[in-house]
C-alpha cells in the first residue's frame, strides 16, 4: 500500500484541522462590521467537509496501530459532523448579535478543533492517542462555556467545567498508570491480550471508569452537568450534551469491548450499578427543573443512563444499539435544543414556564418540541422509541431483566416532566404567550433536518441493519 | 536500579500526592488552590508512569513518553483555567469557591 492511500484513512481530521486553520485566517481579512460574513463562509465550509467525509476510505492502522480507522469509527465521526451541521445552523442567530460579532471566528474554530480531538480519540489505538483527543476535545469546551463573557453565569460555567474534567482525566490517568503497571503496554492490542483480573488492574479500571463517567455525566459524577448546561449559552450546551457526550459514549463502549474485554464479569457490575443510579437520581432530579436546560441537563443524564443498558449487551448488539441510539438522541436533542435557542434568541424566556401557550403562537415550534419530548420519552411513532427499544433488547438479550424493568419504570416516571413541557405549550392558558416570530433561515433549515430524522431514522430499518453490518465486522 | 530505593517508594510518595490532590480540591476555597491540587494530581500520575517503565519495563519508553505529554496538557489545561479564573474574577471580583454558587441542585 501506498503511504498516500494510508494517510486518507484520516481524512475527517485532516479536513476538519484544514478547514479550521482556514478560518482561523479568514477571520482576519473580515473586519469590522461584515465580521458576520464568517459565519456563512464557515457554513459553507463545513457543509463541504461533512459531504466528502461520507466518502468511503476502508479499514487500515497508521503509525504503528495509534490509530485505527475502520468503517464503524467514520460512521461514528460522521454522526459527530451531521450533528455539529445542525448546531452550526442553529447558533448563526445567536452568533449575529451584536455583543458576539467580534468573536464569530473563534466559535467555529474552537468547535472545529475540538471535533478533531473527538476524532482522534474515536480512533486511538492505545491510550496515549486516547488522552490526547479527550484533553483537545474537552479543554476547548471550557472557554466555550464561558462565551458570554459579560455573564457572570457562563463564567461560572467556564470555571466549573474545566476544574471538574481537568480532575476528571487526573483519575482517568491514576487509573491509566496502574493499568500500565500492571500489562507493560498502553496499546490497546497488547493490553487486551495480558489483562487479568489482578487487584492493580481491577483498581486502575475503577479510576478509569471514574474519570469516563465525570465526562459522561453518569450519577455519582454528574454534578456539574446542570450547572454547566445552565450557564453556557444554548448552541454550546446543545453541543455538550450531544457531540461531547456522543464521542466519549462511543470511545468508552469501544474500549470497554476492546481492552477490557476479557474482564466483562468485572465491568458489568459496575456499570450495573451506575445505569441504575444514573437513570433513577437523572430522572428524579429533572421532575423538579423549571429552566429549560437544566431540564434537558438532566434529562440527558437519564439518557446516558439507557445507553449503559445497551453497553451492557455487549457483542456487536451492543455495540449497534449504542450507535444507533446516539443517532437518534443526536436528531432528537438537537431539536428540543433548537426550539429553546429559538425561543431563547426572540424573547430571552428560557423557562418551561415562559412557555405557556406556545402553541396558540408558535404553533410549528411546538409541535417540533412535542415531538422531541415523545422522541427522548419513547412514544412509539417517533425514533426515540425504537432507540430504546433496541438498548434494552441488547441488555435482555444478556439476561439483565431486572436492570429492564428499572429502565422501564424510570422511562415512565421519565414521561411525566416531558409531558409537563407539552402541556404547558399546548394546554395552560396565560394572557401573555411568547409573541409570534419568525427564526432566520439556517434555524429553520436545522429544525427542518431535526424533524426529518426523528421521523424517518426509526421506521427505515435499513439504517440499523447498516450499523449491524459494520459493527460485526470488528466484535 | 537506584540503591536502597525500591519501586513501592515512588508509589508510596505518588499515592500520597494523588489523595492529597483530591483532598485539596475538595477542601480548599481559593480556586487558585483548587488549580494546583489537580497539578498535584497530574504530577502524582506522571511519577507513576516514570516508576513503572524504570522499574518493571526498562527497555521501553512508553511510560516516559506518556508522562512527557501529561505534562505538556497539564500546562494547557492550566493556561484555560488560569484565564477563565481571570475571567470569574472579573465578574464576581473574588476567586472563592463558596462565591461562585449562582447556580446550584
Amino acid at each position: 500500500m501506498s503511504g498516500f492511500h494510508d494517510i486518507l484513512l484520516m481524512k475527517h481530521e485532516l479536513l476538519l484541522v484544514i478547514s479550521a486553520l482556514v478560518i482561523i485566517i479568514a477571520d482576519l481579512f473580515y473586519s469590522g462590521n461584515n465580521k458576520s460574513g464568517i459565519i456563512n463562509f464557515s457554513l459553507i465550509l463545513f457543509f463541504i467537509i461533512t459531504v466528502i467525509s461520507f466518502v468511503p476510505t476502508g479499514t487500515g492502522n497508521l503509525f504503528g496501530g495509534s490509530f485505527q480507522g475502520s468503517s464503524l469509527t467514520d460512521f461514528m465521526k460522521d454522526i459527530l459532523n451531521v450533528a455539529v451541521l445542525i448546531i452550526f445552523l442553529q447558533s448563526e442567530s445567536y452568533l449575529k448579535k451584536p455583543e458576539n460579532v467580534e468573536k464569530v471566528g473563534e466559535f467555529f474554530a474552537i468547535i472545529l478543533m475540538t471535533i478533531v480531538g473527538m476524532d482522534f480519540m474515536i480512533s486511538a489505538g492505545d491510550f496515549l492517542t486516547f488522552f490526547i483527543g479527550l484533553e483537545t476535545a474537552s479543554i476547548p469546551v471550557a472557554g466555550l462555556a464561558a462565551y458570554d463573557r459579560y455573564k457572570s453565569k457562563s463564567a461560572e460555567a467556564g470555571v466549573k467545567l474545566i476544574l471538574l474534567s481537568a480532575l476528571s482525566s487526573g483519575v482517568l490517568l491514576f487509573g491509566l498508570s496502574m493499568i500500565y503497571g500492571a500489562t507493560g503496554s498502553i496499546y490497546f492490542v497488547d493490553i487486551a491480550s495480558k489483562i487479568t483480573t489482578s487487584p492493580l488492574i481491577v483498581i486502575g479500571f475503577i479510576f478509569f471508569v471514574s474519570g469516563m463517567a465525570f465526562k459522561l455525566s453518569l450519577v455519582p459524577f454528574h454534578l456539574w452537568t446542570a450547572d454547566v448546561y445552565e450557564g453556557a449559552p444554548v448552541n454550546v450546551t446543545s453541543f455538550l450534551s450531544v457531540v461531547s457526550k456522543g464521542a466519549a459514549a462511543f470511545i468508552f463502549t469501544i474500549i470497554l469491548f476492546t481492552v477490557f474485554k476479557n474482564i466483562v464479569h468485572v465491568w458489568e457490575d459496575v456499570l450495573y450499578a451506575l445505569a441504575v443510579l444514573t437513570m433513577t437520581i437523572g430522572n428524579l432530579f429533572a421532575l423538579r427543573q423549571d429552566n429549560i436546560k437544566r431540564f434537558l441537563a438532566f434529562s440527558s443524564i437519564a439518557q446516558v443512563g439507557y445507553i449503559l443498558l445497551g453497553i451492557m449487551g455487549t457483542g456487536a448488539l451492543g455495540m449497534t444499539s449504542m450507535v444507533y441510539f446516539i443517532l437518534i438522541y443526536v436528531f432528537t436533542n438537537l431539536a428540543a435544543f433548537g426550539v429553546a435557542a429559538a425561543i431563547y434568541n426572540a424573547s430571552g424566556i428560557e423557562n418551561i414556564s415562559g412557555y405557556k401557550n406556545l402553541y396558540s403562537t408558535n404553533p410549528k415550534l411546538s409541535l417540533l418540541m412535542m415531538l422531541a419530548m415523545f422522541s427522548l420519552a419513547g412514544i412509539p411513532p417517533v425514533a426515540g422509541f425504537f432507540g430504546k427499544f433496541f438498548l434494552f433488547t441488547s441488555a435482555g438479550n444478556k439476561g439483565y431483566f431486572i436492570l429492564v424493568l428499572i429502565a422501564v419504570i424510570n422511562a415512565t416516571i421519565s414521561l411525566y416532566y416531558y409531558l409537563m413541557v407539552v402541556k404547558s405549550m399546548f394546554i395552560d392558558k396565560t394572557d401573555t404567550p411568547i409573541v409570534t416570530f419568525k427564526s432566520s433561515v439556517p434555524m429553520r433549515i436545522s429544525l427542518v433536518i431535526c424533524a426529518i430524522g426523528i421521523l424517518s431514522v426509526g421506521f427505515f430499518s435499513g439504517i440499523f441493519e447498516y450499523i449491524m453490518s459494520l459493527s460485526s465486522i470488528i466484535f | 536500579m537506584i540503591e536502597g530505593i525500591s519501586i513501592y517508594h515512588f508509589l508510596v510518595v505518588s499515592t500520597i500526592m494523588f489523595f492529597l490532590g483530591i483532598a485539596g480540591f475538595i477542601i480548599r476555597q481559593n480556586l487558585i488552590t483548587i488549580l494546583l491540587s489537580i497539578e498535584l494530581i497530574l504530577n502524582a500520575v506522571v511519577i507513576n508512569f516514570l516508576a513503572f517503565n524504570k522499574f518493571l519495563y526498562p527497555n521501553e519508553l512508553q511510560g516516559h513518553f506518556f508522562g512527557l505529554f501529561i505534562v505538556g496538557i497539564a500546562a494547557a489545561e492550566a493556561a484555560v483555567a488560569i484565564a477563565l479564573i481571570i475571567n470569574v474574577y472579573r465578574r464576581l471580583k473574588s476567586i472563592d469557591s463558596d462565591k461562585v454558587n449562582e447556580m446550584k441542585y
